[in-house]
């Protein structure tokens, strides 16, 4: 099971897609090779060359995933306009410029998205083709952090740990709308489960960074990048902030990351009841 | 220097050392635009001038007055670690009126100059450094365009070396975080607030255009004040 097949839009058959932490590079280097079966969703091209007819080279990428909702759905919190321009061109964008990368770069082809995230990070000196990649996981991952209709309070065993880990969920939103408020520059406000300390936390990232990276594991995340909120609420960024808590923010999609997550990091023991 | 010069223009409170040697702090206020909001169309939008000007340099000025009185207090008070911790704010809101301020001054409509290229001892400099204006802006603007994030890319010289630079500084941090010698002749602000209604994600249609609009002279006028011709 692996966080790969849900949040990112990878389509590589061959490698192994378990969510392995801190392999090294030089394991996560995949020979290409050429799958006589088309699946679907890939790109093929037929490349003959001079020397080997008849064999053909196919090249796999990365798609753009449509958010779990129509475009217009969020009204009147978030645009229409801004998810066209928001999801259509920003987050377009990533996702070729990642392709263009790609079939350039043999060493990085053929990682599943969470592999090309950790390996092109690489320990904080990154590669060119880490901007792109982040950005394609973080919006494919904050678009299914949202939902119409959201908002609200989280239920049952999320907002029993979230009332763990913060004292309330009261104090968790005050602390997580006063991160995204104190986030110099461009980035985006995540809480995390997180692997050692085992419990939640708010974190902020700049830029393209995700909690991926310090092998932790994303719950929810918003998008305090300016574009994300500029059609819709000019440098007014605190009520988009709220506006999230309150309308947007999808404790669905949470809940189940969380519950995915507990698979990986051992919260404590089950309350078994003594007969 | 220039920019302390600039920054002391426009202070409102003075600071008079009272019978207990009480000092206030000094506080800034947002300064005029020597133009109409509208004054760059087509080049820069007046909804973004009105926007850019009056919320969000207001915003770096209110946090950065906020943050000094904070500091003030904590030093009085002998507090370190609270002096320390107000660093990031200080150099994130202060760097955001020093930059913004530069880059009013940058910037002029095109019928007082905009645009217009620059002569004597800085457009001399331009060609020995860079080889051409046109090489100059496509640098910058090939900078600009690569930034990640937000930030500025600046034309700059190096007092010590009076060499001309082409830098980038993340968020609202100013030129000389890259350089101590470093003076800002030239500033374009980066930041998706500065373009985003107008050209959304296409900065580089943002970068192009605002060159119609940059008022050399200002920047020929920081030039000769560091390096006054004999």
């Amino acid at each position: 099971m692996s966080w790969s097949s849900c949040g990112s839009s990878s389509i590589c058959s061959w490698s192994s897609s378990s969510f392995v932490p801190h392999d090294p590079p030089s394991k996560l280097l995949k020979k290409r090779s050429t799958p006589s079966i088309a699946q679907p969703g890939w790109k093929q091209r037929r490349n003959y060359s001079h020397n080997n007819r008849g064999v053909s080279k196919v090249f796999g990428y990365y798609g753009l995933k449509n958010p779990p909702y129509k475009l217009d759905a969020l009204e009147p919190y978030l645009s229409q306009k801004t998810l066209e321009v928001h999801w259509g061109v920003h987050h377009r964008g990533y996702v070729e410029a990642l392709n263009k990368q790609l079939e350039k770069n043999d060493r990085l082809y053929g990682c599943t998205m969470d592999e090309l995230i950790k390996v092109s990070y690489n320990n904080g000196n990154p590669f060119t083709e880490f901007n792109n990649a982040a950005q394609v996981w973080n919006h494919d991952f904050f678009w299914e952090s949202m939902q119409p209709g959201g908002g609200d309070m989280p239920t049952l065993g999320l907002l029993q740990q979230i009332e763990k880990d913060f004292g309330s969920f009261t104090n968790f939103k005050e602390k997580f709308i006063e991160a995204a408020l104190t986030l110099f520059g461009s980035g985006w406000v995540w809480l995390v489960l997180k692997r050692d300390a085992k419990c939640l936390a708010i974190v902020k990232t700049s830029n393209a960074i995700n909690p991926l990276v310090w092998n932790d594991i994303p719950i929810m995340s918003l998008d305090v990048w300016e574009h994300s909120y500029y059609l819709d609420y000019r440098n007014d960024k605190a009520k988009y902030v709220n506006t999230f808590m309150n309308h947007l923010v999808s404790w669905n999609a949470a809940a189940v990351r969380m519950v995915r997550a507990q698979a990986f990091v051992n919260l404590g023991e089950p309350k078994i009841p003594v007969a | 220097m220039a920019l302390r010069h600039l920054l002391t223009k426009n202070t409102l409170a003075t600071q008079p050392l009272g019978i207990l040697g009480f000092r206030r702090v000094q506080t800034f206020s947002l300064p005029d635009l020597p133009y109409d909001y509208g004054a760059l169309e087509p080049a820069i939008s007046g909804e973004i001038m009105q926007l850019h000007h009056q919320k969000h340099h207001q915003t770096y000025i209110t946090n950065y007055n906020k943050a000094l009185e904070q500091l003030d207090d904590a030093m009085t008070k002998g507090d370190a670690s609270t002096v320390v911790k107000l660093q990031s704010a200080i150099k994130f809101n202060g760097g955001g009126h020093v930059n913004h301020s530069i880059f009013w001054k940058n910037l002029a409509p095109i019928r007082e100059g905009g645009g217009e290229p620059p002569k004597g001892s800085l457009g001399w400099a331009i060609d020995n450094n860079f080889g051409s204006l046109e090489a100059l802006i496509q640098k910058m603007n090939a900078d600009g365009a690569a930034l990640q994030g937000s930030g500025w890319v600046w034309l700059g010289v190096d007092k010590e070396l009076n060499s001309l630079v082409v830098e980038t500084t993340g968020n609202q941090d100013p030129l000389v975080t890259k350089g101590p010698s470093l003076v800002p002749l030239l500033g374009i602000d980066v930041w998706e607030h500065a373009y985003y209604l107008q050209y959304k994600n296409v900065r580089p249609d943002y970068l192009k255009n605002i060159w119609k609009v940059m008022n050399w002279k200002y920047a020929s006028e920081v030039y000769a004040k560091e390096f006054p011709e004999s």
